[in-house]
C-alpha cells in the first residue's frame, strides 16, 4: 500500500507527439498538464468524458503503461509507472490495473475461443495451480457478471451478444483481482437493450468488489448514470472536474454547458431547446495549436485574455474549473455566470 | 482434418480436379522408384521413338524412355520446389510475425534485410554462384540458395499484415491477459496470416521451378540431374524440334503444366477453405 | 396519398458453403407507409433487420440477399415505381439521387480528397444530368448550398479542410442537390460528437421542413429519434414491434420492448437504477417461436410461445404487436 493512501495519483502528465515528417512536423499535444487521482480505501468511479479529439483515450494510453508521459508522472500505489522495466513487474501492474475495451466483437479474436483468453489470464498471473483450479477461478469470475462457464465454454465471440462478451471481458479484468478498471467506451457499441446491464455491472463492482473504475466516453447520459466524479476533456485538458452532480447539473465551464446542452433528451416535449441553432463552425479549426483556452474560438463568452494564456484551475463550488470567467477576485457562483 | 478433407472433395470441383491432376503426379514420383532404367545411363532404347504403347512418351535422342526419365524429373522438381517453399516460408514467416508484432529497432533491421534481398538481382547472382559451386551444386543445394532468396517479399507482406492486427483489440487483451510476445503471435496473429503463407507457397515452388529451368536452360545447373529443366535443356542441346522429335519438348511440357495446374487448384482450394472469412462462414458467424 | 408502399416484405439472406446451408430471417413480413412531408424514424439494435430493409427499398437487395416476398412501391407524383422489378439502369438513371438519396454513417466519403468540393457536385450532377451550361450549374449548386445554410466558400475547399460536421453536412447537401423525394439517414450521426451531431440533425429537419419531402431516419439512438422524428417504428428481430407518432411512442409505449428501450434510458439529473433487460437479441438463423421477444418479455403468457402477434392499430396511427395489446382496446 502507497504512503500517502493514493491509490492512482496522476501528476501534471503531459504526452506531445511529433506529427509529420522529420523536418517540419507539427508538435501535438494529445494530454496537457493534467493532474487527478484516486483514493485507495475509497473505490469510486471517475468518467472521463470528451469528445473525439480531447485526448481522453491517450489518457487512458498512459494509465494502462501503454504509453510514457513527455513530461510528468503517473504514480500507482506510490510507484512510478514508468519506472516499470521487468516483465515481472509489468505482471504484477497488470494484475492490478486492467482495461476494458470498447468493441466488444474485437476484444477477443474471432477465431479464437473466449474462453482461451480467461484460462490464459489465469495461468499467466498465476491465479491457479492446476487445470480444476483454473476452471473455477473462471467460473468463479464469470459469475461475478452473472454469466457461467458452462454459457460461454466453446464458445467463439461471435456466438455470444455484445453485451455478453462485453460481461466476459469484465470477467477477464476481474480474474486477477485488481484495484482499477479502465473502461475506455464499453458500452457504446453495445446494443440498447444491453447496454445497461454492463453499466451497472460498473457499480456493482465498486460497491461490492470495491474496484476503482475510470469509465472513459463521449456519453454524457451514461456518465452521470453511473459516476461519482467527472471530469470534461477538451484538446487535451481537463477543463473541469468535480462530483458528477456538480458538474452535470450546474456545468460551469462554457464548454461543458455547451456538451450538455448538446446531448439528445429521450423527451420529444423537449426538442425545441435542443433545435436551437449552434455554430459548427466551416473550416478545421487547429484548436490544438492555439494559444491560451482551446474553447475560445468557440466560446459564447470569450474575453479578451482567453486568447493569451492559458486559463488558471479555479474552485467553484465542488468544480474545478479551467476557466477566466471564474478567476476574478471574487469566486462567482456558477449558476450566477451561466445565467 | 479428415473432416476437412470430406468437405473439400465433396463440395469443391477444383480440389477435386487437383487430386486427379496431382494424383498422376504422385504416382509417377512413386513408379520412379521402380523404373526399368537408369536415368543416369544413355542409350538403353532404341532412339527417337515417337509416343506408343510400349514407350508412352517416346524415346530421346539419347536413347533414354522419356516417360521413365519424365517420372525422375518430376520427382526432383518437385523436391526441389517444397524444399525452396518450406526454407524460405519458414524465414518469411519468422521474419514477418517477428517484425510485425515487436516493432521498433528489431523492425527497421528486419525489412532492411528484407528490403536488401528484395532489391539483389538474383539470376546474376545465381549466374555466379552456379560457377562457383559448380561441383557441388547439387539439387539441395540450389533448393537451399533459392530458399534463401526467396522469402523477403513474402515476409514484408506478412509484416504488413501483422501491424494492422497488432493495433486491434484482440492484441492488447492477450497483453493484459499476461501473454507474451510469443504465445500473441501464434494463438491471435498466425491464424491470420496462414492464408498468405499458403497463397505465397504456392508461388514460390512455381518460381524455384522455374528458376531451375531457366539456369538449366543456360547450361548453369547440374545436368546429369534429370528434372523437368534438364530436360529441356536436353531436347535443346539436341535440336528436338528442328529434329522432328515434338515429344521431346511436350511430354516435359505437359508434365510441368499438369503439376502446376494441380498445385494452384490445390491451393486455392484450400486457400479458400482455411481463410478466416470462411472459417467464420463455417462456425456461423 | 403515400410515398412509399411496403407490404409484407420478407427478404432473407441465403448462403451455403461445404454443405452448411444458412437462413438468415433479416426481414420477415413488414408493411409500412411512408408519408410525404415527414421524418419517419426506424429505430432497432444491431442485426435487427433494419440495414436490410434499407437495402431492399433502396433497391440494393443482392445475393445472398433475396427477397421472397412482398412488395415495395413508390409513388412520385405521377409515377410510380416498382422497386423489386425496376431494371438497374432505370434505377440508376432516374431514380437514385433524384428521387432517393442516401446519407450514411461516414458519407463524407463521397467527397473526393485531392478535388475541391464544387468539383465532387459536377462529377455526382454530370452522371445523373448532362450538364449543358456551366455557370447555371454553379449557380444552382451555390442557391442550394446558401438555402441549406452554408457558407458558399466550402464548395471551394478541399475536403480536409473542414471540420468533421461541415464534411457531412456538405455530404448531406450533395445527396439532396437534385431535391430527391426521400432521403434515406442510415445513422447519419452515428460516429459524430454530440455537439457535431446536433448540427447535423437539425440540418436534415431543416432541409425537410423546407423542401416537404420524406426522411427515413435510422438510428439506434432513441434520443435521436425522440428529437427529430414524426413517427417512429420499432424494429425487432426483423418484425416491427411497433409503430406510432414520436410523442405517442415516447409517452405511452405499449410493447414491453418498447417500455424497455425508454425506460432504460438515462438522463442528466436522474440517478435511479435502471433495470437491464435478460437475455439476448435473437439469432436471426434460428429465431424463436411465436412472438420473437418472449424469451426476454418480462410479461411473457404461454400465448407468446406459440402465436406470432399480428401488428394491430390501436389508435389513430399507433400499430403495436403484442398479445397484450388487443385491437382498439385504448
Amino acid at each position: 500500500m502507497s504512503a500517502n493512501g493514493k491509490l492512482l495519483d496522476v501528476q501534471h502528465v503531459t504526452v506531445e507527439f511529433h506529427i509529420g515528417g522529420l523536418v517540419g512536423g507539427t508538435l501535438l499535444t494529445a494530454v496537457n498538464d493534467i493532474s487527478f487521482s484516486l483514493e485507495s480505501d475509497k473505490p469510486e468511479i471517475l468518467t472521463l468524458a470528451g469528445e473525439s479529439g480531447s485526448g481522453k483515450t491517450t489518457l487512458s494510453r498512459l494509465l494502462l503503461r501503454d504509453l510514457e508521459p513527455t513530461k510528468g508522472k503517473v504514480l500507482f500505489e506510490g510507484r512510478d509507472v514508468s519506472t516499470i522495466r521487468k516483465r515481472s513487474e509489468f505482471i504484477e501492474f497488470m494484475k492490478k490495473v486492467q482495461p476494458v475495451f470498447q468493441n466488444p466483437f474485437d476484444t477477443f479474436s474471432p477465431l479464437r475461443r473466449v474462453e482461451a483468453y480467461l484460462f490464459d489470464t489465469v495461468k499467466n498471473f498465476g491465479m491457479a495451480s492446476n487445470r480444476r483450479d483454473a476452471a473455477q477461478v473462471v467460473d468463479d469470475a464469470l459469475h461475478d457478471v452473472g454469466l457461467s462457464l458452462d454459457e460461454v465454454r466453446q464458445r467463439y465471440p461471435h456466438e455470444l451478444s455484445g453485451g455478453q462478451i462485453q460481461r466476459v471481458a469484465v470477467a477477464r479484468a476481474l480474474i486477477s483481482k485488481p484495484k482499477l478498471i479502465l473502461a475506455d467506451e464499453p458500452v457504446s457499441m453495445v446494443d440498447a437493450s444491453l447496454r445497461m446491464e454492463i453499466v451497472n455491472l460498473f457499480r456493482e463492482l465498486r460497491d461490492k468488489q470495491k474496484v476503482s473504475v475510470i469509465y472513459i466516453t463521449h456519453d454524457l447520459a451514461t456518465a452521470y448514470y453511473i459516476s461519482d466524479r467527472i471530469g470534461i476533456m477538451l484538446r487535451g485538458y481537463v477543463v473541469e472536474l468535480g462530483p458528477v452532480e456538480d458538474v452535470l447539473e450546474r456545468p460551469a465551464h462554457p464548454y461543458t454547458q455547451l456538451l450538455k446542452e448538446s446531448v439528445p433528451e429521450p423527451a420529444p416535449k423537449k426538442r425545441e431547446s435542443w433545435a436551437k441553432h449552434i455554430d459548427l463552425g466551416t473550416t478545421e479549426v487547429k484548436e490544438y495549436g492555439r494559444i491560451g483556452c482551446k474553447f475560445a474560438g468557440r466560446c459564447p463568452k470569450v474575453m479578451d485574455i482567453c486568447h493569451k494564456a492559458d486559463p488558471p484551475d479555479v474552485r467553484v463550488g465542488q468544480q474545478t474549473v479551467k476557466c477566466y470567467l471564474y478567476s476574478g477576485p471574487v469566486e462567482k457562483d456558477a449558476a450566477e455566470v451561466s445565467t | 482434418m479428415l473432416k476437412v478433407l470430406r468437405d473439400l472433395l465433396r463440395y469443391d470441383g477444383r480440389f477435386r480436379l487437383a487430386i486427379i491432376l496431382l494424383g498422376g503426379v504422385v504416382v509417377m514420383i512413386l513408379l520412379s522408384y521402380d523404373s526399368p532404367y537408369d536415368p543416369g545411363k544413355s542409350f538403353v532404347v532404341p532412339w527417337d521413338l515417337p509416343p506408343s504403347r510400349e514407350h508412352l512418351f517416346g524415346t530421346t535422342s539419347r536413347g533414354q524412355d522419356l516417360f521413365w526419365w519424365l517420372t525422375f524429373a518430376v520427382r526432383n522438381s518437385l523436391f526441389l520446389g517444397v524444399v525452396t517453399a518450406i526454407i524460405s516460408r519458414v524465414i518469411s514467416v519468422l521474419v514477418g510475425l517477428t517484425a510485425g508484432y515487436r516493432g521498433g529497432w528489431i523492425d527497421r533491421v528486419l525489412m532492411m534485410v528484407s528490403d536488401t534481398f528484395v532489391v539483389l538481382p538474383l539470376l546474376p547472382i545465381l549466374i555466379l554462384l552456379s560457377f562457383l559451386l559448380r561441383e557441388s551444386m547439387n539439387l539441395l543445394n540450389l533448393a537451399i540458395i533459392l530458399g534463401l532468396f526467396g522469402w523477403s517479399f513474402d515476409a514484408r507482406l506478412i509484416r504488413s499484415q501483422v501491424l494492422s492486427l497488432r493495433e486491434r483489440s484482440f492484441t492488447r487483451t492477450a497483453v493484459y491477459s499476461g501473454t507474451g510476445g510469443f504465445w500473441i503471435t501464434i494463438h491471435e496473429h498466425l491464424p491470420f496470416v496462414l492464408p498468405i503463407v499458403f497463397a505465397t507457397t504456392l508461388n514460390n515452388i512455381l518460381w524455384s521451378i522455374g528458376m531451375e529451368v531457366t539456369l538449366s536452360v543456360l547450361g548453369l545447373s547440374d545436368l546429369t540431374t534429370p528434372t523437368l529443366g534438364t530436360a529441356l535443356f536436353w531436347a535443346n542441346q539436341h535440336g528436338a524440334l528442328v529434329a522432328g522429335v515434338w515429344w521431346w519438348i511436350t511430354a516435359p511440357a505437359m508434365v510441368t503444366v499438369v503439376l502446376f495446374l494441380g498445385l494452384y487448384l490445390l491451393f486455392t482450394s484450400i486457400n479458400e477453405y482455411i481463410d478466416p472469412r470462411t472459417r467464420l462462414r463455417l462456425i456461423g458467424g | 396519398m403515400t410515398l412509399l408502399s411496403v407490404q409484407n416484405l420478407r427478404a432473407y439472406y441465403q448462403t451455403q458453403a461445404y454443405g452448411i446451408s444458412r437462413t438468415v430471417r433479416a426481414v420477415d413480413g413488414i408493411s409500412f407507409d411512408l408519408l410525404p412531408n415527414e421524418v419517419y424514424g426506424v429505430a432497432g439494435e444491431s442485426s435487427c433487420g433494419k440495414t436490410t430493409l434499407i437495402k431492399v427499398i433502396s433497391g440494393n437487395a443482392k445475393p445472398p440477399l433475396k427477397v421472397l416476398e412482398g412488395s415495395v412501391n413508390y409513388t412520385f407524383g405521377e409515377r410510380t415505381v416498382d422497386m423489386l422489378r425496376i431494371s438497374q439502369s432505370e434505377l440508376r438513371r432516374n431514380v437514385r439521387w433524384k428521387q432517393i438519396s442516401y446519407v450514411m454513417q461516414g458519407s463524407m466519403s463521397v467527397l473526393n480528397p485531392v478535388r475541391k468540393v464544387i468539383k465532387t457536385f459536377q462529377d455526382i450532377v454530370d452522371t445523373h444530368e448532362h450538364i449543358k451550361n456551366k455557370n447555371e450549374f454553379l449557380e444552382r449548386t451555390r442557391t442550394h448550398i446558401n438555402r441549406l445554410g452554408l457558407p458558399a466558400e466550402v464548395l471551394n475547399a478541399y475536403p480536409h479542410q473542414l471540420s468533421g460536421g461541415m464534411r457531412q453536412r456538405v455530404a448531406i447537401a450533395l445527396a439532396t442537390v437534385f431535391q430527391p423525394a426521400l432521403i434515406i439517414a442510415d445513422e447519419p450521426t452515428t460516429a459524430l460528437d454530440v455537439v457535431v451531431q446536433r448540427g447535423v440533425l437539425q440540418m436534415i429537419r431543416d432541409i425537410q421542413a423546407m423542401s416537404s419531402n420524406t426522411v427515413l431516419l435510422v438510428t439506434h439512438d432513441m434520443a435521436v429519434h425522440a428529437n427529430v422524428a414524426d413517427r417512429v417504428m420499432i424494429m425487432y428481430a426483423g418484425r416491427i414491434a411497433e409503430e406510432a407518432p414520436t410523442e405517442s411512442i415516447f409517452n405511452a409505449p405499449l410493447h414491453p420492448y418498447t417500455q424497455h428501450l425508454i425506460n432504460s434510458l438515462p438522463v442528466i439529473g436522474e440517478k435511479s437504477t435502471k433495470a437491464s433487460l435478460k437475455g439476448s437479441p435473437p439469432n436471426l438463423a434460428d429465431p424463436p417461436s411465436g412472438c420473437r421477444f418472449h424469451p426476454r418479455c418480462p410479461f411473457v403468457m404461454d400465448e407468446c410461445r406459440t402465436v406470432v402477434p399480428d401488428l394491430v392499430s390501436v389508435k389513430e396511427r399507433h400499430r403495436v404487436a403484442c398479445h397484450l395489446v388487443k385491437e382498439d382496446s385504448l
